[in-house]
């Protein structure tokens, strides 16, 4: 059993405790990994906070409970954590749990104008059909506060003023990755403020899990960022595992390891690619996919998908891998060392593309921190994040890998480490190709799988960042609630701190380089 | 004149594609209307030209964005048919390839870019997320298959389709195309219980 | 000396045909009608073999084939193909745009690619639109087409299109300055505007050796002004297409589109043409100092392939650039312009000045 340990704190001393383990002098918990609302019936909807010390690793889980269904308020957390004030709305856009302090009280996923909290257990499925009007954008905000005397007060912030000039990057736009929609404010050329719209995925997989089997959830996973899709599922499958308390042979961790890794280049080389073509030279971008197209084939032969692989299952995985598998990716690693010099030298060497990236977009190491910017573009800023190194799952604690960390924090620091890292996947799998042991690669399960009630997370290191699974059990078959901590959601959230004062060339630029994937953020 | 029963296309035989029925019905429709020699032969040369020149607004929403990129690059490389001009605005594309999952946020942006697009326009509904709401169905906020937003020309199903399946999708639009008249009433616009 | 393709007495012995059966004015109403249409077609044609030179160019950089199906195994009717479609395509008119500027501002851009395409020498005595200063309503007509970019975005009533077209207005005068420069060295070379003499002028040795130094740098800037000019990658910040979904002409749809897209190509075809003229020596032959019968052979060879080989080769060259290049900032483009282009222009002019004074050019 390794179920969480949650310290339960009242609503009204929340705050201070907070704050108390934010400032911590041996073990300040400066990295708040995510906030998961939850709705307990008859307790009360409430929010769990995971964090993280980043110097020691240590995490830790509050919980805090508000008994008023009607008019839940929490106090809000988000001059502890920058990244609070995003997560806090996609809480009051699920549940409708207000946060007093909180800014930007506005929805975050849903339409403006959609009634009733989806993830409540008690919300009516029907009660929202389709609304073909099209939506308007409110320009202002509510913030509420909490008066000493008890009543909550609220006020209006302002978005964008009338002396703003708003233009609409997204929904439908060539260099968002997706649906993203970010208005932004500018001046000429200048940005001056942005303020992302999220939702334009938004799928609801959160509320879907809730009533599938755990087996079911598994096909959910990998269409939340594609490009990560064996990384997410190996957290799940990793969660579900250590809940239940099945051991999965080492046969099975080593391919999953070596999968992983598989999937890391193939993101790196498609975030290679895509950035080049949102800077405006098109043809790397077919030498990305050149390179891509060997590793799908690869992964095709042994798991029959392109994309989405369905690869990872309860106990193993789903399929062993093909005969020629070890061959072709020994083969596949000796090309991609030959060939990386080309993309160095059409692109990393080319001075307009450095001109493009140096010193462009720089992100501090606090801010990284504070505002939860896992993965590439953590590491870019000198933060030590990758939970291979800190967290070690699979086979990780039996390699020798390198940490890629910077310090510039620029643009040019964000591509430069991953693609690094391409060459330090290279690495990994060459330590394990040669040495998969023979086995079961899989392990059998039952039919039907129950897991202990508890609170249960994991997370991986997928290609964009820490990916986290947050699992409540309630002792049935199915999930009580289901959390994907997504990797991008902080990192679209950078972008206004990131992007203040620079070119709207540069918007595009520094969106690329934080390599965020849309489906993953809305889930 | 007489329209031919049969669309070629090249290096694929007729009877190799399925639907052939619901083409035949359209030619039958044209004979059946009847044009001048003409416009007849004008027509088959805007078709023809229509058909080969097919410039998709880039319309990605998730995972089928990412085999449609596939289908550009290299391996696949749909500038061989011509398809590769991708257009990021709506008025310049003529058609609108949907692919991912329309979610009830973005179905009025999906409504409004197609009534930006100039006619002629066509609609690709790529993947089962847009054809039904595939793995989404139950989900509270997702348009269960565009086709009840827009009109839709070729289903491409997968999830995401290979890009094979989205060159025969591509040639069945093609096929298509070339069985409508240009000049003298459009035959788009069919009764609802006749576009299954 | 090679007279044998000389156009100019075939075209005198037409015209004067033409008066002994018809009053003068006629004639000249004929034959504008006819050089008019005959500008047109070629325009159309050149217009369809650029952008499928594109296509085939820019496939060969990426790993690619390129367009192969559509008309045998070259794909040589995808063009043609396009074509159609754009024709019949629906011409959209918005509700909230100036709707005669919107409608003006595409025949801009084309009016003046045509006029400065006009002024192109093919071939000797093969230029259609002959004057003294030709070289300088080059200049002047080429600018018309800013204005077309300009009222496009403003017309529009859109924000990127907006963004783009001013984009395109600061990168466009800014460049016009350089290329007006290095223009004006290789006219102080040749000490002459005329374009057929700046030709002319050319027949011992083309201008880029002739000028040595100073015209190489001449001729560099003026490429990279000219990209700049033909709105080309590495400087489409105006289209820009990964920013502004496609910059000033968004809201263009049908055959306003497609002027737009003709004038592109047209204007990389006259940036390469004007810049073989005054560089590469236009319609004159190779010629190699000391190897007789070689020269003899290369007279042989009409002016006209030599002046459309010598362009389209020119055309490749900025086909390269723009295919290897990632785009510029709006700023970073700016710099390259009033920073370095400019000061290194000027200073090359002087330099031409100085050695054309004391006569160290060949």
């Amino acid at each position: 059993m390794n179920a969480d340990n949650i310290i339960l704190v009242k609503a009204e001393d929340l705050y201070n405790e907070a704050s108390r383990l934010r400032y911590d002098a041996k073990q300040p918990m400066d990295y708040l990994r995510d906030i998961v609302g939850m709705d307990w019936g008859e307790e009360g909807l409430g929010a769990l906070y995971y964090m993280e010390c980043t110097a020691t690793g240590t995490r830790m889980v509050l919980k805090a409970v508000t008994a008023d269904r009607d008019n839940a308020f929490l106090p809000s957390v988000c001059n502890l954590w920058k990244t609070a004030k995003i997560k806090e709305r996609e809480v009051f856009d699920f549940f409708g749990i207000r946060f007093t302090g909180n800014p930007d009280m506005r929805r975050l996923f849903l339409r403006e104008d959609w009634k009733g909290y989806p993830l409540r257990k008690d919300y009516d499925m029907n009660s929202n059909p389709l609304n073909m009007e099209n939506e308007e954008n409110a320009d202002v905000t509510e913030e509420y506060t909490l008066m000493p005397d008890g009543t909550i007060k609220g006020k209006e912030n302002v978005v964008f003023g009338s002396e703003d000039f708003v233009v609409n990057i997204g929904p439908q736009h060539p260099s968002t990755h997706g649906v993203l929609r970010m208005r932004t404010s500018i001046d000429g050329e200048n940005i001056r403020r942005i303020d992302p719209i999220l939702g334009y995925i938004h799928r609801g997989i959160e509320k879907m899990n809730e009533s599938l089997t755990y087996p079911q959830t598994l096909a959910l996973t990998d269409r939340l960022d594609y490009l990560s899709a064996h990384h997410n599922r190996h957290a799940l499958c990793m969660c579900i595992e250590q809940a239940a308390g099945i051991e999965i042979s080492e046969r099975a961790q080593y391919i999953r390891t070596i999968m992983d890794e598989l999937q890391r280049i193939d993101s790196h080389l498609l975030f290679y690619s895509c950035l080049v073509m949102d800077m405006g030279g098109l043809t790397p971008f077919f030498y990305g996919f050149r390179e891509r197209e060997m590793i799908l084939d690869i992964m095709e032969e042994t798991t029959g998908g392109r994309l989405i692989q369905n690869y990872n299952v309860i106990g193993g995985v789903q399929a062993d891998i093909h005969p020629d598998f070890q061959r072709k990716v020994k083969e596949f690693i000796k090309h991609l060392r030959s060939v990386i010099k080309d993309y160095h030298d059409i692109f990393t060497g080319n001075v307009i593309a450095r001109q493009r990236l140096v010193g462009v977009g720089v992100l501090s190491r606090e801010d990284a921190i504070s505002l939860g910017a896992t993965g590439g573009t953590g590491r870019a800023s000198g933060w030590s994040n990758d939970v291979r190194k800190h967290h070690p799952y699979a086979m990780y604690d039996k390699v020798d890998f390198r940490e890629i960390t910077r310090t510039e924090g620029d643009s040019f620091a964000r591509y430069m480490v991953r693609m690094d890292e391409i060459m330090e996947s290279c690495h990994i799998i060459e330590q394990l190709i040669d040495n998969i042991p023979e086995g079961e690669f899989r392990v059998k399960t039952k039919a039907i799988i129950k897991l202990p009630e508890g609170n249960f997370s994991t997370s991986v290191e997928s290609s964009r960042g820490e990916f986290g699974v947050m699992l409540e059990s309630h002792g049935d078959k199915y999930p009580y609630r289901l959390h994907y901590r997504s990797t991008g959601l902080p990192l679209v959230d950078t972008m206004d701190t990131v992007c203040r004062g620079q070119k709207i060339a540069d918007l595009i630029a520094i969106g690329g380089t934080l390599d965020f994937v849309i489906p993953d953020i809305d889930r | 004149m007489e329209i031919k029963k049969r669309t070629d296309i090249r290096s694929m035989k007729y009877e190799e594609f399925r639907n052939n029925d619901y083409l035949e019905r359209m030619v039958k429709q044209l004979n059946d209307d009847g044009a001048g020699v003409i416009v007849g032969t004008a027509d088959e040369l805007i078709n023809w030209g229509r058909s080969n020149s097919l410039w998709s607004l880039t319309f990605g929403t998730s995972c089928c964005a990412i085999e449609f990129m596939a289908l550009g690059a290299a391996r696949y490389d749909m500038a061989r048919f011509g398809f590769e001009v991708t257009r990021n605005s709506p008025r310049q594309a003529d058609m609108i390839m949907v692919l991912g999952t329309i979610t009830h946020r973005m179905a009025p942006v999906l409504k409004r870019l197609y009534d930006q697009m100039a006619e002629p326009k066509y609609v690709v509904a790529v993947g089962g997320c847009t054809i039904s709401g595939g793995p989404f169905r139950n989900s509270y906020h997702v348009v269960n298959g565009i086709d009840k937003i827009i009109p839709v020309d070729v289903f491409i199903p997968g999830c995401p389709p290979r890009p094979e399946a989205f060159y025969y999708g591509m040639m069945q639009l093609q096929r298509k195309i070339k069985v409508e008249r240009f000049l003298g009433g459009v035959n788009r616009k069919e009764k609802k219980e006749d576009s299954k | 000396m090679f007279d044998y393709y000389n156009l100019e007495p075939v075209l005198m012995w037409i015209h004067s045909t033409m008066c002994g059966l018809m009053p003068e004015w006629l004639a000249f109403t004929i034959e504008g009608i006819a050089v008019g249409i005959f500008i047109m077609v070629m325009y159309a044609v050149l217009a369809i073999i650029l952008i499928y030179m594109e296509r085939k160019v820019c496939a060969a950089f990426q790993c690619r084939i390129g367009p192969d199906r559509v008309g045998g195994r070259g794909g040589l009717l995808q063009v043609p193909a396009d074509v159609i479609k754009i024709l019949t395509k629906e011409i959209i008119s918005l509700k909230n745009s100036d709707k005669f500027l919107y409608a003006l501002a595409p025949f801009l851009v084309i009016m003046a690619s045509i006029l400065t395409f006009s002024c192109l020498p093919w071939n000797k005595g093969g230029e259609i639109l002959h004057m003294n200063i030709g070289i300088f309503f080059v200049l002047a007509a080429s600018s018309i087409g800013v204005l077309g970019i300009l009222l496009a975005g403003w017309s529009s009533n859109s924000k990127y299109t907006l963004i783009g077209a001013v984009r395109s207005g600061a990168m466009i005068i800014s460049y016009e300055l350089s290329i007006g420069l290095s223009v004006l060295t290789m006219v102080i070379l040749c000490g002459t505007m005329d374009i057929q003499e700046i030709v002319a002028y050319q027949e011992n040795g083309w201008n880029i050796f002739k000028g040595h130094l100073p015209a190489l740098m001449a001729f560099v800037i003026y490429l990279i002004a000219g990209n700049a000019e033909a709105n080309r990658a590495p400087f489409d910040l105006a289209e820009a297409e990964q920013e502004l979904t496609a910059g000033y002409h968004t809201e263009y749809s049908g055959m306003h589109f497609g002027f737009f897209y003709l004038a592109e190509y047209l204007n990389l075809f006259i940036t390469a043409g004007i810049a073989v003229t005054l560089f590469l020596g236009g319609w004159m032959p190779l010629h190699i100092a000391g190897l007789e019968g070689f020269n003899t052979i290369m007279d042989y060879i009409p002016g006209v392939i030599w002046f459309v080989g010598k362009t389209f080769f020119v055309v490749f060259l900025l086909m390269w650039i723009r295919w290897t290049f990632p785009r510029l900032r709006i700023d970073q483009v700016l710099i390259l312009e009033w920073k370095y282009l400019m000061p290194l222009s000027l200073l090359v002019l002087v330099i031409m000045t100085v050695m054309k004074v004391f006569g160290l050019v060949f």
